[in-house]
């Protein structure tokens, strides 16, 4: 069954790439304007990954990932977390909250699918 | 805009995010120690930052670098926010925008001054070192050099919440075994008793045996995620004298593994030069993000409830054109049918105006800006306030809208309001205040542009309008016509050329391109108590509702909107009035003119003829035509270049029947009643 992906992010143009490579990669993707369109995308279907951005309006990622992680049914779900952070401070914060992994803008799309791969395993 | 081109997206985005650290940033002006601005000038200039070089725009990423440090360390409570801290990021802004919109070269020069300005606002504004630090200063994780030629033997324990956060061990096996050949011993001696087991714990550990000819990086990129927290011990296996022949090969499977393939996530931005150059060396690709409206998802669902409708009634015509309902009933069918797609088409044509609708908030918002800087220019103190942002107005007019306003909004700042010492003087407060409103009135919108500053000087606008020949020095002028001489091309007072105004736009040309809106500008003033300006728009420029009339054999349309009423010329009037062009409305005289003449169809009159009485503003004119018609949705044509000086008529329209109507100009209709009035006024 093709894996389910949700990203979250607030710039629509890096929606648009990481739908674009995802897709492309055969990968079914979903797509979130901020923390609380996450958690409601993430509450109607269980999702296979989620990729989201640190910095948003209304809900940050922080948080976000925080809510998903009290949820039972999201336990075990991997969560990678995209970070322009050059400091290690909002990376530990975010492995602390239960993210999964990382991935630093810029990226490459063969990036993005790798780490995809390497988290869900196909 | 393309759907797959992030690049073209990111370019629209990146034109609201301008906007938004903007609107921001003034709004910061005010209030310099909003926390919620802060941030929300922070997150702009981060995701501009980000996005920027993801798409390629590495100038702009760098650039937006460091005002985002400069904004972090006030985010931090590390530095004030200041008033200089905001100009400097305003004017950095712009240049951001340059960057975007890549329009040539010396943008270098221009950033290094406005980087120099941050530092200079930051190092002011506190004692620590400043943050300025080049974008590519992000921390590279060195590449671990060590290799192995035979292999490794690992030994690793995950954290113990690692599966709950979604690692699977399973799968960190799986990438050991793509490595090279494994050998694995799972280590049972920590898993606890049932009773005390979490199972969404990891308790167990590995020993792996690695084979093969891999590096210690590649390892590494397995428990990339987990590394910080994990135990994980990695040795070399025992070397057998007979596998590696020497040191040097192993030297070069390490330097071509750290150079081939993809690299390693953490290791992205060594890489951030290499994805797409080529969006900001191409400049022409740039597609304007004017051409494109967002529409709210509701009345895109009202268009498709629309054409669904649509749709039915067409399969219902079809059945009716095939014959399959009985004759007797097909006229009035196709009746019910022709009246479902007036009713259609007349809700479609609305609700398609509606997507092309938005609010002037998105016009008035520029104002802040121009606003904000024309105060720092003058030293004056000006507080602006709007009022009615939400009306709606359609898009091309809103682009259109804008350079008169600016000029009108110049106008006021400049000469409009005094300066402070002055107003003081005056007894006023030392703060001017300009005020936009918007609001719709029928089918059309009024924007009014009010200052409370000094006002138009008469004596000024008179001398002026006798110097150049526009009035007699003894002629008698009402106060209202004296204040529209300020819209005769050329006219200005000496005192108004500044370097602010020095755009070439003068008042003529603002009033000839709200007339060519289809709108009027009227302006009106106190001595010592300020100006206001009125613009009248249409809410739309492609389709109006239409009064169609018949003067002779020709067919016109008058604008509904200014239609006041019809009525009657009756015979009486028609004689008593003859020489005198007045019908009594309610006890007000109202001039009128008969269209037979001016168009001069040679035609016998009528006998019954009808007036039609149009306003604008306060002002009425009747019109008497030979017939009303009835009212015509009239889709508006412009007229040909050869006949677009026919001042009295604003276009024309293509009627049912194939023939042509000419639609008549309302403003220049009344503006010819009125001087027929006061001409004749003048004559006794």
């Amino acid at each position: 069954m093709t894996a389910a992906i949700l990203t979250v992010d607030d710039s629509p143009s890096l929606r648009m790439a990481i739908r674009i490579a995802l897709t492309g990669a055969g990968y079914d993707v979903t797509e979130a304007g901020d923390g609380v369109e996450g958690l409601s995308a993430a509450a109607a279907k269980k999702f296979d990954l989620i990729i989201t951005d640190l910095n948003m309006p209304n809900m940050d990622g922080l948080t976000m990932i925080r809510e998903l992680r009290k949820a039972p049914e999201q336990a075990g779900v991997p969560i990678i977390f995209l970070t322009t952070e050059s400091d290690d401070a909002m990376k530990q914060q975010a492995k602390a909250v239960g993210a999964t992994g990382w991935l630093v803008k810029p990226f490459v799309p063969e990036q993005l699918i790798k780490v995809s791969r390497k988290v869900l395993g196909r | 805009m393309s759907l797959q081109d992030p690049v073209a997206a990111f370019r629209i985005e990146a034109g609201e995010l301008l906007d938004q650290i903007e609107q921001g940033l003034l709004d910061l002006g005010h209030r310099l120690d909003d926390r919620d601005l802060v941030d929300e000038v922070f997150r702009g200039l981060h995701t501009l930052k980000g996005s920027g070089a993801m798409f390629g725009f590495d100038a702009l990423a760098e650039f937006t670098h460091h005002c985002e440090t400069a904004f972090d360390r006030v985010r931090k409570g590390l530095a004030p926010a200041t008033q200089e801290l905001v100009a400097v990021i305003l004017s950095a802004r712009d240049h951001m925008r340059a960057l975007i919109e890549g329009n040539g070269s010396g943008l270098e020069a221009t950033g290094a001054a406005i980087l120099a300005e941050l530092q200079a606002a930051i190092d002011g504004a506190s004692d620590s070192p400043p943050a300025v630090e080049p974008a590519g200063a992000v921390p590279v994780v060195p590449v671990a050099a060590a290799g192995s030629g035979s292999g490794w033997r690992l030994s690793f324990r995950l954290p113990a919440d690692a599966m709950a956060n979604g690692t699977n061990p399973l799968m960190l096996l799986d990438e050991l075994r793509e490595l090279g050949e494994c050998r694995i011993v799972a280590r049972t001696d920590k898993v606890p008793p049932l009773a005390d087991l979490v199972p969404t714990e990891c308790h167990i550990g590995w020993d792996v045996e690695l084979r093969g000819d891999i590096s210690r990086a590649d390892i590494d990129d397995v428990f990339i995620f987990v590394m910080d927290d994990m135990e994980l011990s990695v040795t070399p296996l025992e070397v057998a004298a007979d596998d590696v022949p020497g040191a040097a090969p192993v030297a070069g499977a390490d330097g071509s593994a750290a150079v081939q393939g993809v690299a390693p996530p953490v290791l992205a931005a060594i890489d951030s030069a290499a994805p797409g150059k080529s969006p900001a060396a191409t400049p022409s690709a740039a597609p304007k993000s004017g051409e494109s409206v967002r529409v709210p998802a509701e009345r895109l669902d009202e268009l498709m409830d629309r054409v669904g409708e649509l749709v039915i009634v067409q399969s219902r015509l079809s059945q009716l054109a095939s014959g399959q309902a009985s004759a007797s009933g097909n006229e009035l069918a196709l009746r019910s049918i022709s009246e479902e797609i007036e009713r259609l088409a007349g809700e479609l044509r609305d609700t398609m105006m509606v997507l092309r609708m938005v609010p002037v908030a998105s016009l008035f918002s520029r104002f802040r800006r121009l606003v904000h800087d024309l105060a720092r220019e003058t030293g004056k103190t000006i507080a602006l306030s709007t009022e009615g942002e939400t009306t709606e107005v359609d898009k091309t007019m809103i682009e259109r809208l804008a350079d008169p306003m600016v000029h009108l909004i110049r106008n006021a700042c400049d000469h409009g309001l005094e300066t402070p010492q002055d107003r003081l003087a005056a007894g006023k407060p030392a703060a001017g205040q300009v005020h936009l409103s918007a609001h719709q009135a029928g089918g059309e919108v009024l924007i009014t542009i009010r200052d409370d500053g000094r006002g138009i000087d008469r004596e000024r606008v008179r001398a002026k309008a006798e110097v150049q020949g526009l009035i007699q020095p003894d002629q008698a002028i009402s106060d209202h016509d004296l204040l529209q001489m300020i819209f005769h091309p050329g006219f200005s007072t000496a005192a108004q050329v500044t370097n602010l105004s020095g755009r070439g736009v003068g008042m003529d040309v603002v009033k000839r391109t709200i007339e060519s809106l289809r709108g009027t500008i009227d302006v009106t003033s106190k001595p010592g108590e300020g100006s206001t300006v009125v613009l009248r728009i249409p809410l739309t420029l492609a389709i109006i509702d239409g009064l169609l009339v018949r003067v002779g054999e020709g067919r016109y349309v008058i604008p509904l909107g200014a239609v006041e009423e019809c009525l009657e010329l009756s015979l009486e009037e028609h004689l008593r009035s003859r020489g005198r062009s007045f019908i009594t409305l309610r006890d007000r005289l109202v001039p009128f003119l008969r269209l037979r003449e001016i168009f001069d169809t040679g035609t016998r009159p009528d006998p019954h003829q009808k007036i039609v009485v149009i306003a604008t503003g306060a002002e009425r004119v009747g019109l008497v035509v030979d017939q009303i018609i009835g009212s015509h949705q009239t889709v508006i044509k412009s007229m040909s270049p050869l006949h677009r000086d026919v001042a009295t008529f604003a276009g024309a329209t293509i009627l049912g029947d194939g023939g042509v109507a000419l639609i008549l100009d309302v403003v220049q209709l009344v503006t010819l009643g009125q001087h027929q009035e006061e001409r004749l006024r003048a004559a006794g």
